[in-house]
């Protein structure tokens, strides 16, 4: 599909071009402009050899004809006024001649003088080419709000000059964990909405990441983490529906990929790695051995619990402790917890009373998670747990 | 790029009478410094309004709160980081409350 193609190209293309242009406000228009002449074109005239440089190549001639015609956006870089005054020709074919610049625009839509959710918006709109709706939807804010937030996050980069660059020695470590954050939503993103493309190209980020920065145990830890995820991507859909861990089918898992992130993982633990990262990436390796060292696994969770003091990690942890102690046990733990907007606190409890033949409450936890439910997968299976169920008013 | 820290103080701003501490002014005379102004303190302000068409005046400064703006550096430098470097190492002696970093529009051929 055109619209996958496109996906796959958007962060790489709009990268060179903040490059080239100096702005990225700029350079999307330059972008979208090229890319609606692809759609147009290429269905007719067949894919160019190379789809990268023809997208960079066609929205840079756009962005200068455009300057050319506005006069008062005189040359914004050295490099656009030579390229001004000797217009490049037609598409050039070699990728080589243009630098993958997405690392560059990850530290930039990720700078913390930018509000954290406006870095993540921009960066899903930039490097992973979700569209403004999708991402208004997916942080459950109205589309005009998130709209505004981009294009002031947009334009605080260019007003304030917000460096596009790889921050020196000094900064790296902390600019970094703000990238973390950031790359793993992204992979979050493409993961929950069954939407690989996205989950794909938050590996590619990290692993650059993990390139530049070979000593920083997080970053590895991460890439771990999003390996071991995304190597069971295969046996997680049966039929458009969401099938857990446990029904899976373990020949669909990529063993490459899971011994890939094995070793990622014995580098960020060679590094002395303790982060929350390379815990959640141990505890995903974990969950690939059968039988499951659940004991093992509870002792990271508590480890992470510790670490975050989230609630969250409280869900997962007793998860761990109803395969250690029973149902009834891991019940206790959710208790007092306050996650009522949170799908998989209900969806976990649904499962638990399940357990335990407690199946009116069970019914109403999963209506719950339903309601809360957006991906379509994770719809179905839990409709179907709930047609298992006998709804309350249907006993005799 | 040109950017102005906004250096804010907190409590009577009694410093403004005081010298330079050595470590600001080393700060002041790096070559990336472009100017900078000291204020006289809050005390000493009076804010200046058009109400009813007729000029009001009041004594004091134009936001009364515990902060008020000490003084402005201007700062030459590549980008936002740079600005944020020298606010942060200012900031870390602990002379301020906070500073405000706000780039400067830059004239432009045939201005604006």
């Amino acid at each position: 599909m055109l619209e996958d193609v496109f996906r796959d190209h958007w962060g790489r293309v709009l990268a060179t071009l903040v490059g080239v242009l100096g702005d990225i406000e700029l350079a999307e228009d330059a972008a979208q402009e090229a890319f609606a002449l692809a759609a147009e074109r290429w269905p007719r005239d067949g894919h160019p050899e190379n789809p990268t440089a023809w997208l960079i190549t066609t929205a840079r001639n756009r962005a200068i004809d455009r300057i050319r015609r506005e006069r008062t956006l005189a040359a914004k870089t050295e490099q656009l006024q030579r390229e001004l005054r000797d217009p490049p020709e037609e598409p050039m074919d070699e990728a080589a001649t243009f630098p993958d610049e997405r690392l560059e625009l990850i530290f930039t839509c990720c700078h913390p003088a930018l509000a954290l959710d406006a870095q993540v918006a921009l960066t899903l709109r930039t490097l992973g080419g979700v569209t403004t709706e999708e991402i208004a939807r997916a942080f459950l804010v109205p589309f005009e709000t998130m709209s505004k937030r981009l294009t002031r996050a947009k334009h605080k980069i260019r007003d304030a000059a917000i460096p596009f660059a790889v921050p020196p020695d000094e900064i790296l470590p902390e600019r970094l964990d703000a990238v973390l954050a950031v790359v793993y939503l992204i992979f979050n993103e493409g993961w929950g909405g069954g939407r690989v493309d996205l989950a794909a190209e938050a590996i590619r980020l990290a692993r650059a990441l993990v390139e530049l920065m070979p000593d920083e145990a997080e970053a590895a830890g991460l890439l771990a983490l999003m390996l071991f995820n995304h190597s069971r991507r295969d046996a997680r859909f049966r039929a458009g529906q969401l099938v857990l861990l446990d029904e899976q089918d373990r020949s669909l898992w990529d063993e490459a990929q899971i011994a890939d992130a094995g070793q990622v993982l014995e580098r960020a633990i060679a590094l002395q790695g303790t982060g929350t990262y390379v815990l959640q990436a141990a505890i995903a390796e974990l969950h690939t051995q059968q039988p499951r060292d659940w004991e093992q696994i509870a002792l990271l969770y508590g480890r992470l619990e510790q670490l975050t003091g989230s609630p969250i990690v409280r869900v997962n942890r007793a998860v761990a402790l109803a395969e250690l102690e029973g149902p009834e046990r891991a019940l206790a733990l959710l208790e007092d917890l306050d996650l009522d907007g949170y799908l998989y606190f209900h969806s976990t409890r649904a499962d638990l009373l399940r357990r335990l033949g407690r199946n009116d409450e069970a019914h109403d936890a999963y209506t719950r998670a339903l309601a809360l439910a957006e991906a379509e997968p994770e719809r179905r299976f839990l409709q179907t747990r709930l047609d298992e169920l006998r709804p309350p008013s249907a006993g005799f | 790029m040109q950017y102005a820290l906004l250096i804010y103080g907190e409590g009577e701003g009694e410093r403004a009478t005081r010298d330079i501490h050595p470590s600001i002014a080393s700060v002041l005379d790096r070559p990336n410094v472009s100017g900078w102004v000291r204020l006289q303190r809050p005390g000493s302000a009076t804010t200046v309004r058009l109400e009813a068409r007729k000029t009001l005046l009041t004594d004091g400064p134009f936001v009364d709160s515990k902060e008020f703006l000490g003084g402005l550096i201007l700062v030459e430098v590549d980008n936002l980081d740079g600005a944020l470097a020298v606010a942060a190492e200012l900031q870390e002696l602990g002379f301020t409350a906070g500073i405000e970093v706000r780039p400067v529009f830059e004239l432009e051929l045939g201005g604006a």
